[in-house]
């Protein structure tokens, strides 16, 4: 079974963003790039469900500049068995839906089984692409997956997405576009052997042309990134416990009126 | 019609509108100066479900009330809706955060070649154009995105925009196209319903309450349960409470888990770390609990209490209930 994960690279949460000279974007020195979570859950069951199967495929995919490669690279020492980069500044404007038509083009171009994404990319936080891919190529999708299992002989997975109080459980034939939600696996952390042996797997550069990729402008545009505003001063309550506590039911419900 | 603003329908599965739909249609009848309609895909519609939608302010319901549209699959909503889509020509089509409406929409769009713009948290016409709001990374900046063309479609923060007001004696048409339903893919298997807490889900409450590593143990949520139940909260947790398995992964609130957005947040024995905070910072009120003063929670807390959050949360309880018993 071969298997894509589509993996997008993000600042590291606890790294400090600010907006570059042009207000649209931010300003990328000094930023440490992770893959972003979701997606190690995403490669994690890809690996998982390879190593259950006995064989198979693991594909990571991803879309950005050069600095991608590390990403991918991490995937490798993961235990992915190639990596497919999309690296052309004609997707530097992309959008998620111009993002998820190249992508959409590679996996045509690759036919696997399984396309596994996570539930969304932490930086731009859309959780588009994945639905928006499973469209575009006519599959079913089931988004923020908590269990998958594929049948034997696999034609279909059957997998339980998390929605508002509970889970539902469906079969999907294959191919299937599933999104990996926190909870689905705890992800393996690349052993040295693993770290070694990613540099010796392939990084296919795919360019704009290869899929014979006809210019597309973005349906969405950034006007501009702003700093949150900042929140008014707040209060310590001062006193003993009790005092304290009488002063913040007081205020809750005469200064805020939250209660 | 052409200007109408589409607000697809968040329902609870037995036919009526989830609330946050009086911020979805309040907010969408805002902006388009009284166009809000409301599209609702459903196996079940009540008439009461209909009414409430007339009083929000939806000038017209769409109905596609068919047994193939429960449970929610994109596969065959995108159809249903793309093909009224096309015919109606809205000029924005909105929709609450929730599981099912981020995915259905993203399809949408995809169908219908349009932009998104997912989880905003607010709107403004700038000439005739839309600008949307929405946190980026983290929530540590606003992106200000627009359309290259209509239909714009987004999807709305629960809990940030405000709500109509129910008019009683507004009335819309209610219309029934035939909805085409593609013949499905994904076939469901069963529902499993969540041990209900009793309390409100994390999400929709008005109040929430998290409990982060200095709850010291599962063992003790149960004194933020009490509180809870007295005003009306849910409660949540943060993510090291979560790892730690004194909580299941769906209470917890941030980057990894659920964005909440209430009226009022309480964090006790919560640092207030970036992940945590992302997934909070809208909350209108902010209060923390913790005996460390530099917390950095604090930071961003609008009332803060430094003690151990075992004599605070008692003694809140108790001033809660004599104050609403009043
Ligand atoms: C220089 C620059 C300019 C940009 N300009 C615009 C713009 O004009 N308009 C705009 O809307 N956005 C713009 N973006 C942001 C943008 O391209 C988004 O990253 C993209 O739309 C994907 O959305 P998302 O990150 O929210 O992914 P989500 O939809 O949240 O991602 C869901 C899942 O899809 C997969 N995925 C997402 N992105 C990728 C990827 N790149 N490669 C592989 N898999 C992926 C992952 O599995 C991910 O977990 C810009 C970004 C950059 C760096
Ligand atoms: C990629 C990534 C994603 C993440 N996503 C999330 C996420 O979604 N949500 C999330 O919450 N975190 C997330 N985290 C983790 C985050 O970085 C923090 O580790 C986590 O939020 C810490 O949880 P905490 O505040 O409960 O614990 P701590 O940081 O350990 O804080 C405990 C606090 O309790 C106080 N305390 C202890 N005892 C008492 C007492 N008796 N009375 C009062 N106060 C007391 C202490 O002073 C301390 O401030 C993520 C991290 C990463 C790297």
């Amino acid at each position: 079974m071969k298997i894509l994960v589509a993996v997008k690279q993000v600042p590291d949460t606890a790294t400090q963003v600010k907006i570059s000279a042009d207000p649209r974007a931010i300003d990328t020195t000094g930023i440490t790039w992770i893959v972003s979570p979701y997606d190690e859950f995403a490669v994690e069951e890809a690996l998982r469900i390879k190593e259950k199967r006995g064989q198979g495929e693991v594909v990571a995919v991803s879309l950005g500049p050069e600095r991608v490669k590390e990403a991918l690279r991490s995937c490798l020492a993961m235990g992915c068995d190639r990596a497919i980069h999309l690296n052309d500044p004609a997707w530097n404007d992309a959008d998620t839906l111009v993002t998820s038509k190249a992508l959409a083009a590679v996996v045509k171009q690759e036919a696997p089984q399984l396309l596994l994404c996570g539930r969304q990319a932490i930086d731009d936080d859309m959780g588009a692409v994945a639905a928006q891919l499973a469209e575009l190529l006519g599959w079913p999708c089931a988004s923020w997956i908590m269990e998958e299992a594929i049948d034997g002989d696999g034609k279909t997975v059957r997998t339980a997405r998390q929605v508002e109080g509970g889970l539902e459980v469906f079969d999907l034939p294959l191919p299937a576009v599933l999104t990996a939600q926190k909870g689905l696996n705890e992800p393996r952390y690349p052993t040295l052997r693993g770290i070694m042996g990613a540099k010796k797997k392939e990084i296919r550069d795919v360019k704009a042309a290869d899929l014979g990729w006809a210019p597309e402008p973005p349906q969405l545009s950034v006007v501009t990134l702003e700093a949150l505003p900042p929140r008014p001063p707040g209060r310590i309550l001062q006193g003993d416990v009790p005092t304290a506590v009488k002063e913040l039911v007081r205020s809750l419900r005469e200064e805020a009126k939250a209660i | 019609m052409a200007n109408a603003f589409w607000c697809i329908v968040e329902d609870d599965r037995r036919g009526a509108p989830k609330k946050v739909m009086a911020e979805v249609i309040g907010e969408a009848a805002r902006v388009s100066s009284g166009q809000a309609e409301a599209v609702w895909l459903t196996d079940t519609a009540t008439e009461a479900g209909l009414t409430q939608l007339a009083e929000w302010g939806a000038t017209k319901v769409w109905l596609l009330e068919n047994a193939a549209l429960a449970p929610y699959r994109g596969e065959i909503w995108v159809g249903a809706a793309a093909e009224l889509a096309a015919k109606e020509r809205p000029k924005a089509i909105f929709a609450p955060v929730t599981s099912r409406a981020r995915e259905f929409v993203a399809r949408l769009a995809a169908r219908l070649g349009v932009g998104l713009a997912a989880d905003c948290v607010a709107f403004a016409m700038e000439g005739d154009r839309l600008v949307a709001t929405r946190p980026v990374y983290a929530g540590k900046l606003l992106a200000k995105v627009t359309w290259a063309k209509t239909p714009w479609v987004a999807t709305l923060r629960p809990n940030v925009f405000r709500p109509a007001e129910a008019r009683p004696g507004r009335t819309a048409t209610v219309e029934r196209p035939t909805a085409a339903t593609a013949a499905a893919q994904m076939r469901f298997v069963e529902r499993r319903e969540e041990v209900s807490t009793g309390l409100p889900e994390l999400t929709e409450a008005e109040i929430v309450l998290s409990g982060g590593r200095g709850m010291k143990g599962p063992e003790h949520y149960v004194i933020l349960e009490d509180m809870a139940r007295v005003i009306g909260a849910a409660v949540g947790a943060s993510r090291a409470a979560v790892d730690a398995g004194w909580r299941p992964h769906r209470f917890q609130i941030g980057q990894t888990g659920r964005t909440i957005s209430p009226k009022l947040y309480m964090g006790f024995g919560v640092s207030g770390a970036i992940q945590h905070l992302a997934g909070m910072r809208t909350s209108k009120v902010i209060v923390a609990v913790n005996k460390d003063a530099e917390a950095p929670i604090f930071k961003i807390a609008d009332y803060g209490i430094v003690a151990d959050l075992f004599e605070v949360v008692p003694e809140l309880t108790k001033e809660f209930k004599k104050l609403l018993e009043k």
